[in-house]
């Protein structure tokens, strides 16, 4: 939970905050070294105001660091010690971000829980003067502030402290975090940042001093927390024990079944609120502090500590700035995928053309970007005025027009390798010379696609995933004619795009296909030894894959995966094989295409929540029914059966090339596959559990089903030596 | 040149130090004479221009502007706009025949008279031969109203037209809601009394909740006066500073009542009520009383109150525009030329109300003249806060420079030649028909004090702007 809490950001809101009892801006404040001059933190009187400036050097943002927190114990010491000083305001100087969280640095550097509890006691310890400070503190915070906690006991801090979720500036001002909320400015006589900041100090300070003269109260409006679930009757009834047993119970529940236990965080939160009110508050602060110390040494927490890392790397364009920045862009087919990929440009500015060949293609494709956009709305993360605005970037079309202009034309036409020659030609008699073809495909060598081009320096692999707007995975495919200029454009726009980028080389399936295939085709083969679609199921999420693996083929598109498979079926032979590919073929001749048909594995209805299996697809699985092997059919056989031939081919492909560091095979396993996060992905996953115990199993797979199982060289290498790992 | 001329030579018996003026100006070639008492000299004699039109404001009137809700408030906007209308004819004595086009602004349309233009022309006895047309823009549809009456006369469409401009606050257009509105237009076209009966059975009390017209912002859903706190705000203009110009706005406007300097007023019978003569909106008040109202808009710790905004106002203006040759065929005495103009537009977010400095260097560009040339100033007061920020921005290089593209500041106004008699926050700014008003406050401003040029700019909602210069009539 660590990783996905340290990133993001309150919205274009800035806000504060009037510090009372019971209230944290930001916890985990450490304390030991201290520095003789201060390089984080500096102070000012204004009047009888002290203004404590928090501006961590050489970063974008403040994290909350052993020296960051000394020298602030500095100052306030200072603060506290002075008479003429009467309240503070606590500030940050970087626009945009007040302070970001925990450094997962100092965190990652601790060997042992006691460390990490150490750390916490005395960010606790910090927390607790500066709830009894005699004088008034005003922390004003202008965007990201994360890992800045609610105090126990209000069941409604509950969801909040164990999602992690970040929360905008005004629905914070409902619930009663925040005291005021400070609207950015425009601009004025200097920079609008810059600015905005300075206004944000003046108010901070105004209020600073109001409540030093007592002429502000501390008390606030009551917020949606107190008004909707402290009421006193609410209050009253957490009185009881009975009552708080049964909360107790219920969120466990809650937590139980979206975690399915895979997460230890979210119950450990439990467990420290349960104590702190049990018991008092001191009892719950040791246990947090001790808590903390034992999930920061955790497994699970050392894999997302890495994703958290990886997903930074991939968020840079290691191939440099472009020659020409791609403003005009072009996507052929306005399929889900091409209406997709044109959302989530169109909505960075970039003025799209979304081609299709026929007007009803069209007018679904253009339909779906609306109803992306319509569907913000609805959430308010945008006005219909921004939606308007956006939608105009967009230009439906059945013609070439307009491609002399194109920067980059993106194709998502339908997989079939003539027809994607046809498109590439045509596109090239129209575009100009420094145009981009990119091609999404989630199969076809680029190299096949390329053969047909005039400039295959030019010609690029872009494989997003679907639904487009919600994975955050874009795979780049670079041939060896590919050159430096076309990858840097097309990590450019995909990072444009808001994707986290994984850059591979070509070859069937590129990495991400690649891996998931053998793990498809061993999906077929359980399911034909019997075990039914809802087992199979449940028995990968619980695994931790956010989807289960019968669910996945029917979101990928039942004949896809049949194409898929029968294409590197080919091309990898043996050790791809497993389930037969009757299978699915037989379910596309039936119309059983997934989610998009209607009917796959499930049966899917608009607004029926619980979707049922499709009972006509027994009688295609009875027909090809394979007996199970029993020494190897166990629930945890099943999921290793799955995830070896995963990790089995990935480092294949680390092997040969197709990936350049492990990093991007964790992450384009976790956010474009769903491999299980709480892993790490698949490189962390062998370095965290041991190559030799996965190696194990493959061989003892291997024993019953053959060559599939095989272990690559690579991870044998890996599993002699013990000291071997992926990250060092 | 040869109406310059004219101008001059007819003005030479008069006695005034204005003829002198302008005399001297006429011979002002000599560099010795360029120092005479009448002024400093202009980097234009005239903004004439060969080859175009000259077009002159004959005379211009207005009601009074009054708070709404006050006596205005059984009117619907026709009526106000048929006083203008009527106050015009009778002041300036101009034969119904003549009026070649009529056009009118308005910002919150009265839906039975969407038009309002026609409607007043009409019941104002104009010939119902005479088209009219009714355009807006939001508080500059006056000066738009004018401008194109300027374009149709400049391209020799028209001699004579009549612009001007309306608002009635006191009424508004309250809507049924979107659901309701479909259920009846539904209920309209249903033919069986089972459709009517299944129709009506899918009503809902909220579709009984009424639709207001918009106060915000269409394009960003802020409230004018929450964009004119924040932009105060960008500009660092204080509390202070901005009740010290809103009182300043009400003490001049109050000294140029009592002075009976608001000429362009027209007495307004009110049916069934008072003769209606005053702006009734100035209120001169003290720094202390004002200091103790609360923000109105960025509460609790804003700037902007309900004393350093303008009102809501009823009123309406008319003014009368002809080609000079026409106005001096039927033997007028003119006020003023309109002279060069421009719209400008920018972001409807951070620099809703920033019209006026954007404006301002464009049209002294376009005219050949600098902030020197210019005797009186008349800006649209929305806000102290407004008003105050587009001062420092146009004082500033850094904003010149990084927003607007140009080299160098374009300077602030001199406060002792800007709005001299008062203000929208004090005599109030009904939106339609505050335009007219800035135009004849600065033609008569010139008159009484004796300048030439007078500029005229305001701001709009949707980030809009416009800036004119006025020249003054030689007389």
């Amino acid at each position: 939970m660590v990783a996905s809490r340290a990133i993001g950001s309150l919205s274009r809101f800035t806000a504060f905050r009037i510090l009372r009892s019971r209230g944290y801006i930001c916890r985990n404040f450490t304390g030991s070294s201290a520095l003789l001059t201060r390089t984080h933190i500096n102070y000012g009187v204004k009047g009888d105001v002290a203004v404590i400036r928090i501006n961590s050097p050489n970063s974008k943002v403040n994290t909350l660091s052993k020296e960051l927190h000394s020298e602030f114990m500095e100052v306030m010491n200072e603060i506290w010690a002075s008479d003429q000083i009467r309240s503070a305001v606590l500030i940050s100087s970087k626009p945009g971000c007040f302070i970001a969280g925990a450094d997962i640095n100092m965190l990652a550097a601790c060997k042992t829980p006691q460390e990490v509890t150490q750390i916490s006691q005395d960010a606790q310890r910090t927390f607790e003067k500066l709830e009894k400070s005699t004088k008034p503190i005003v922390a004003a915070i202008s965007g990201s502030c994360l890992g800045g906690g609610l105090e126990v006991g209000v069941p409604a801090a509950f969801d909040m402290m164990l999602t992690g979720r970040n929360i905008r500036a005004d629905r914070a001002k409902k619930m009663g975090l925040v005291d005021q909320l400070v609207e950015p400015l425009g601009p004025g006589l200097k920079p609008p940042e810059e600015r905005t900041i300075e206004y944000l100090e003046e108010v901070a300070v105004t209020f600073a001093k109001g409540l030093a003269d007592k002429k502000i109260s501390p008390k606030r409006d009551k917020g949606l927390v107190e008004t909707f679930y402290l009421t006193e009757l609410t209050a009253y009834a957490m009185t009881i024990p009975f009552v708080r047993q049964q909360i107790y119970k219920k969120v466990e529940e809650k937590v139980q079944k979206q975690t399915k236990g895979l997460y230890p965080a979210p119950l450990k939160i439990i467990d420290v609120v349960k104590t702190g009110i049990e018991q008092g508050s001191d009892a719950g602060y040791l246990s947090e502090s001790q808590k903390f110390g034992e999930l920061a040494m955790t497994k699970e927490s050392k894999a997302l500590i890495g994703l958290y890392h990886g997903q930074v790397l991939c968020k840079k364009n290691k191939f440099g700035a472009p020659q020409k920045d791609v403003k005009h862009l072009a996507v052929l087919g306005a399929g889900l995928m091409g209406a997709g990929i044109a959302q989530v440009s169109v909505d960075k500015g970039l003025k799209t053309i979304l081609k299709d060949a026929t007007l009803t293609g069209l007018g679904r494709g253009q339909q779906q970007v609306f109803k992306g956009l319509n569907d913000k709305v609805k959430k308010k993360a945008l006005t219909s005025f921004e939606r308007d605005a956006v939608f105009s970037n967009l230009t439906g079309q059945l013609d070439y027009r307009g491609f002399e202009k194109a920067d980059m034309v993106i194709e998502a036409v339908f997989e079939d390798l003539s027809l994607k020659h046809k498109v590439l030609k045509e596109v090239e008699a129209v575009i100009p010379d420094h145009c981009v073809f990119a091609s999404n495909t989630s199969a076809l060598p680029i190299c096949e696609i390329a053969a047909v081009s005039k400039r295959p320096e030019k010609v690029i692999g872009m494989h997003y995933f679907s639904p487009v707007d919600k994975m955050q995975l874009l795979e780049i495919i670079t041939t060896e004619k590919t050159s430096k200029d076309t990858t840097a454009s097309a990590v450019a726009v995909g990072l444009k795009q808001g994707k986290v980028i994984i850059v591979v080389k070509d070859g069937p399936g590129f990495y991400t296909t690649r891996c998931l295939a053998p793990m498809m085709s061993e999906v077929i083969r359980i399911l034909q030894e019997g075990v039914d679609p809802k087992k199979l199921d449940s028995l990968t999420t619980s695994f931790g894959f956010p989807v289960g693996a019968a669910t996945l083929v029917d979101e990928v598109g039942v004949d896809v995966a049949n194409h898929v498979a029968e294409d590197l079926g080919k091309t990898f032979g043996e050790r791809f094989a497993g389930g037969s590919l009757e299978l699915l073929q037989q379910m596309v001749s039936k119309g059983f295409l997934g989610r998009k048909s209607g009917k796959g594995f499930y049966i899917y209805q608009e607004g029926v929540k619980d979707k049922n299996l499709n009972s006509d697809v027994d009688s295609i699985l009875a027909s090809l029914k394979m007996p199970p092997k029993s020494e190897v059919s166990s629930d945890e056989d099943i999921q290793y059966r799955l995830v070896t031939r995963f990790v089995n081919e990935a480092v294949m492909c680390l092997q040969e090339g197709v990936l350049a560091t492990p990093a991007e095979g964790d992450i384009g396993a976790v956010f474009g596959l769903g491999f299980p996060p709480c892993l790490g992905g698949p490189f962390r996953f062998l370095d965290l559990y041991g190559a030799q115990k996965i190696v194990d199993r493959l061989r003892k797979y291997e024993d019953a089903y053959g060559k599939q199982f095989t272990p690559c060289q690579l991870l044998t290498d890996y599993a002699s030596s013990p000291n071997k790992k992926f990250y060092q | 040149m040869t109406t310059i001329l004219t101008c001059t030579l007819k003005n030479l018996p008069s006695t005034s130090k204005w003829a002198l003026r302008f005399s001297v100006r006429f011979l002002s070639c000599s560099s010795q004479l360029r120092a005479a008492p009448a002024g400093q000299t202009k980097s234009k004699k005239t903004l004439a221009k060969p080859n175009v039109r000259n077009i002159v404001v004959v005379d211009g009137v207005r009601t009074a502007f009054l708070q709404s809700g006050t006596s205005y408030k059984d009117l619907m906007p026709h009526d106000l706009a048929r006083a203008a209308l009527t106050g015009l004819l009778h002041q300036t004595s101009v034969p119904k025949e003549v009026v070649d086009y009529i056009i009118f602004g308005t910002v919150i349309q009265e839906v039975k008279t969407s038009n309002v233009a026609r409607e007043a022309a009409l019941g104002a006895g104009f010939s119902d031969k005479t088209p009219a047309h009714t355009v807006t823009m939001a508080c500059i549809s006056a000066n738009q109203a004018m401008t194109t009456g300027v374009g149709l006369i400049a391209s020799g469409q028209c001699d004579v037209v009549v612009a001007g401009g309306v608002e009635l606050m006191s009424d508004v257009p309250i809507r049924h809601s979107r659901k309701m509105r479909k259920m009846m237009l539904d209920l309209n076209k249903a033919k069986t009394l089972g459709q009517k009966l299944s129709l009506i059975s899918k009503f809902r009390l909220n579709f009984l909740s009424p639709e207001l017209p918009a106060v915000a912002e269409f394009s960003t859903s802020e409230t004018m006066g929450h964009s004119a706190d924040r932009l105060a705000a960008a500009f660092a203009v204080s509390r202070l500073e901005q009740d010290e110009y809103a009182l300043r706005s009400h003490s001049l406007a109050k000294k140029a009542q009592d002075e009976g300097l608001l000429s362009d007023i027209i007495p307004f019978k009110v049916p069934g009520k008072d003769t209606v003569t005053k702006d009734n909106g100035i209120r001169p008040s003290s720094l202390e009383q004002m200091a103790k109202l609360k923000p109105a808009f960025i509460k609790p710790y804003g700037t902007v109150t309900a004393a350093n905004s303008s009102f809501l106002t009823d009123g309406a203006s008319a003014m009368l525009i002809m080609a000079e040759e026409k106005a001096l065929a039927m033997g007028y005495k003119p006020k003023a030329y309109l002279r060069d103009f421009v719209y400008v537009s920018q972001d409807p977010k951070d620099q809703l109300l920033l019209g006026p400095t954007y404006a301002t260097p464009k049209v002294l560009e376009k005219a050949g003249l600098t902030m020197n040339d210019i005797d009186v100033y008349e800006f649209h007061e929305a806000f102290s806060g407004q008003i105050l920020a587009n001062f420092k921005a146009m004082d500033s290089d850094w904003f010149a420079q990084n927003y607007m593209g140009r080299k160098t500041k374009v300077g602030a106004p001199p406060l002792e030649k800007f709005n001299n008699w008062g203000g929208s926050l004090s005599l109030g700014h009904p939106f339609g028909a505050t335009g007219c008003r800035l135009v004849m406050a600065a033609a008569n401003r010139l008159r009484k004090g004796g300048g030439q040029y007078g500029l005229v700019a305001a701001c709009a909602a949707g980030g809009q702007g416009h800036a004119m210069i006025v020249e003054a009539y030689p007389k």
